[in-house]
């Protein structure tokens, strides 16, 4: 299996270790990453600003994507929700699809159409299988209690992002269960993280996180899985910051997915980046074989 | 006379322009924090910070840096070995000839007592260093107006060096080649090296084997030659020619135009074209030099500083020095574009037309900022929204051949434009993740004021919102795309309001919010659209989709409000969309 990686703008500058586990999970279910220097920015931040601007910028990542003949891996959320969402209008709108080929053709690019998207998590339970990574799984968890927070722009709006149930998904919690470690269920799991707020309106942005680690907690989550940089920034950086300012110490770590995936097959925690949080994650390693 | 009077005018020029831009390193203010530092505590704090690293071992940081970035080029070959090989080209090729050619009597002379320039090695050596730049400015305008990599400029800047350059290496080879076939050069020094004058036998058997070996182009000489003529001139020519001449093939592009011009070469000796090209070639060179320092030649300079500086630098070093390193990095950039070709929102460009979203133009207007040109309000607004349009990847500055840290210069300078551009509703987007997870950095008045601020101004753009008196008047339609048109089959359920984490926060949601998510489908409905636009739920919108996914009547409600923001956008900065 050959994927074109699709990093997005803040793993490589501030999240280093989600590229270093995913890579690492991938090549232990030999899956072939091709790293495609040309990509630039989904086009998510943009589409507040200039919604043709942000289709530009999704499309030119999709014709790399095609002119690679790959389909793409995306370690982002909201990077594979505005690259999904702009596929599905350029299909459904031939105008915009002509509009943006124009541009491109500058450099010699053209889209179609052909361009797969998916995010990591669908890789691994769509097209590697529940079964084959099971295999893999050498030092499960024991006792270890997961809140899996799914991410709005992989789940929603359903009809363009394809992920799962949008009301009832389970794809993430049997990924988590996989290694061992239980899959709680929370109400709050699949609400918004509020790291689009963040920086524009940080109360707010506080306020809906904090509204998700009260409930991870009251399930007895012990870490919350994420496999999105913002969500997991979110978590981490600004759940620091806010317990900081508030004076609180109820913090909920956040774990990246493939870290827990590589702990589970035998990996150690330093070469899946655990010491790089600023909330300590550092005992999830203590669960492994209980 | 007029070579010694130019090259000292030109040496002087050179010099008092470098110290003038080297005291701007220490006068210019880029942050915030750097308004406030005197030039003499710069001053200071760059030379405590000079000998501190002198001392200590990061001494072996720069010159590791210096040997591999600097000399050898190796941050440009990671990038792209095609402009390494241009680069190296025309910067080993221009640094050789330097040396051993313009800097002959000091340097080549210096080390080699025998060294004369129509001597082999030299003579060769010469004209493949030449030919070495020559090959270099024809590949550096291959890729510039042939091979049009995206988004790459030329400023008048760029075409000057090309230019510059190419008048000193063409002049250099075409004097040779005339003075190859310079009938009058060639009198001139049998005169003084063999002390024959023209009418004597001697000079006649000379001549002739000139003519014959040398490609000396004489008048009066009647072909063929006889044999022995030749091998008289030959003696002649080892006894006051031979040691310090080699043939002049070796000097294979200027004995080239030698043949090239053969035919007319009488005339053209005749007419003085040898001293013509002459000054044209010792002026350019003096041109070159004089104006180096206002040049991008200047990164000659300033690049191997800077990457040396930036090796030894992090944020924890004394803020005078940085706000010196960064005043020292805009003379640091030769407008090489590496970083606009990586900028990850390079490709924006070609929707939204305003050139400093590319990084290289970015820094080109931050350096008119900085140097305190004049620039109206709307330029400054501009160059604030080109900054902040950057989801600060990191990639320019990984990237930057000279080692600029640019990531953090956008950082620097975006705070001084957003305290001086005013509302800006880009502040209002997901671009502002980074400045969020930086506002450590800034005092709590700074960081928030330009939130509240932009709040303010798109709140009074729209009016309608909060008057309490006056009709409702219906302030237009909507023409939003398709899948957003979807508003009108709302039938007011309200889904959408009850099912919003963001209304969900707050008390008296519409008091902070304006109009909610259903409201907003009605408003636009009827056709006023003042109220649509002026809600500040478009801003605090979480784009987490809950009302799109739960409309039972399939309105793009997310969708609807992404594009209100758009248009809301372009209320406030109808100057760009023209």
């Amino acid at each position: 299996m050959r994927y074109a990686l699709f990093q997005g703008c803040h793993i490589p500058a501030r999240l280093p270790q989600y590229e270093t586990a995913a890579r690492a999970v991938l090549k232990t279910l030999h899956v072939e990453l091709v790293e495609i220097k040309e990509f630039n920015c989904c086009g998510y931040p943009v589409r507040n600003t200039d919604r043709t601007a942000s289709l530009l910028a999704a499309g030119r990542n999709l014709a790399l994507a095609q002119k690679h003949h790959l389909p793409l891996l995306v370690l982002c959320k909201c990077g594979y929700g505005q690259l999904r969402y702009a596929a599905h209008l350029l299909t459904e709108d031939p105008t915009l699809k002509t509009q943006l080929n124009q541009t491109l053709g500058k450099e010699g690019l053209t889209y179609t159409g052909a361009t797969e998207i998916k995010h990591l998590l669908s890789v691994l339970y769509h097209d590697i299988g529940i079964e084959v990574i099971k295999e893999t799984v050498t030092t499960p968890f024991t006792g270890l209690k997961i809140a899996t927070h799914y991410g709005c722009h992989a789940l929603r709006p359903s009809e363009i992002v394809a992920f799962d149930d949008p009301v009832n998904p389970t794809l993430f919690d049997e990924l988590v269960e996989v290694t061992g470690a239980e899959s709680i269920f929370w109400e709050a799991r699949l609400e918004c993280c509020g790291a689009p707020l963040f920086g524009s309106n940080d109360a707010l942005a506080f306020s809906l996180m904090e509204k998700k680690i009260t409930s991870a907690r009251g399930a007895g989550a012990q870490y919350v899985a994420v496999a999105c940089p913002y969500c997991h920034m979110q978590f981490d950086t600004v759940q620091k910051m806010m317990s900081i300012k508030n004076k609180t110490n109820h913090t909920l770590a956040p774990v990246l997915y493939p870290q827990l995936l590589g702990l589970s097959m035998g990996m150690d925690g330093e070469s899946l980046g655990l010491g790089m949080n600023q909330l300590d994650i550092t005992g999830v390693a203590g669960f492994v074989g209980g | 006379m007029a070579f010694t009077i130019s090259l000292y005018a030109a040496l002087a020029i050179f010099a008092l322009g470098l110290i003038y831009k080297i005291g701007t390193w220490f006068t210019r203010k880029t942050s915030r924090s750097s308004q406030d530092m005197t030039t003499a505590h710069r001053l200071l704090a760059g030379i405590k910070g000079m000998i501190l690293t002198l001392f200590s071992r990061k001494i072996l940081t720069i010159i590791t840096v210096f040997v591999l970035d600097g000399i050898f080029q190796r941050k440009v070959f990671r990038e792209s070995p095609f402009r390494w090989l241009i680069h190296i080209l025309l910067y080993g090729g221009f640094m050789l000839l330097l040396l051993m050619h313009a800097l002959d009597r000091f340097i080549a002379g210096a080390i080699n007592p025998g060294y004369a320039a129509t001597l082999n090695p030299f003579l060769f050596l010469r004209d493949l260093f030449g030919a070495l730049v020559i090959i270099g400015v024809l590949l550096a305008l291959y890729r510039r107006f042939i091979m049009k990599a995206p988004r790459l400029t030329t400023t008048p800047m760029d075409t000057y060096a090309i230019v510059i350059v190419a008048v000193i290496m063409l002049s250099g080879i075409m004097l040779e080649g005339v003075k190859i076939t310079s009938y009058t050069r060639y009198q001139q020094m049998v005169e003084d090296y063999a002390g024959l004058e023209e009418g004597e036998d001697d000079f006649k058997a000379l001549t002739a084997f000139w003519v014959k070996e040398f490609h000396t182009v004489a008048p009066d000489l009647t072909e063929p030659i006889s044999p022995e003529l030749i091998e008289a001139g030959r003696e002649l020519h080892e006894m006051s020619c031979m040691a310090c001449h080699a043939k002049p093939q070796w000097a294979f592009t200027g004995y080239l135009i030698s043949r090239a011009v053969t035919p007319v070469a009488l005339p053209v000796d005749r007419a003085g074209i040898p001293t013509l090209l002459w000054y044209i070639h010792f002026l350019s060179c003096f041109v070159g030099l004089a104006y180096l320092p206002f040049s991008k030649f200047i990164h000659v300079i300033t690049t191997p500083v800077s990457l040396m500086v930036n090796s030894v630098m992090d944020p924890a070093s004394d803020p005078a020095n940085i706000a010196t390193r960064q005043a020292l990095e805009f003379d640091a950039c030769m407008h090489c574009g590496t970083c606009t070709n990586r900028c990850s929102v390079g490709v924006i460009y070609e929707q939204i037309p305003n050139p400093t979203i590319l990084p290289s133009e970015k820094l080109a207007s931050l350096k008119d900022y900085v140097r305190g040109k004049p620039l109206d309000e709307d330029t400054v607004k501009l160059i604030g929204e080109g900054t902040y349009l950057c989801t600060n990847c990191r990639r320019c500055t990984d990237v930057c051949p000279a080692g600029i840290n640019l990531e953090e210069l956008w950082f620097t300078m975006r705070e001084r434009l957003l305290e001086q551009a005013g509302p800006t509703p880009l502040v209002l987007s997901p671009f502002s993740f980074f400045r969020g997870l930086n506002q450590h950095r800034l005092t709590e008045e700074a960081y928030t004021k330009p939130l509240t601020q932009t709040r303010a101004a798109l709140t009074a753009s729209y009016p309608l919102l909060h008057s309490t008196t006056g009709p409702l008047e219906l302030t237009g339609s909507l023409e939003l795309s398709a899948p957003a048109q979807s508003f009108s089959v709302c039938f007011g359920c309200q889904t959408c309001t009850n099912v919003c984490p963001v209304v969900a926060s707050y008390e008296n949601p519409q008091e902070i919010l304006g109009m909610l998510p259903h409201q907003i489908m009605h408003a636009a409905n009827v056709g006023i659209r003042d109220l649509a636009l002026g809600s500040m739920m478009l801003w605090d919108c979480v784009t987490c989709y809950q009302c799109q996914e739960h409309c039972p009547q399939g309105v793009k409600v997310t969708e609807v409000l992404y594009e209100l923001k758009n248009l809301a956008i372009t209320t406030l900065h109808p100057k760009e969309q023209s």
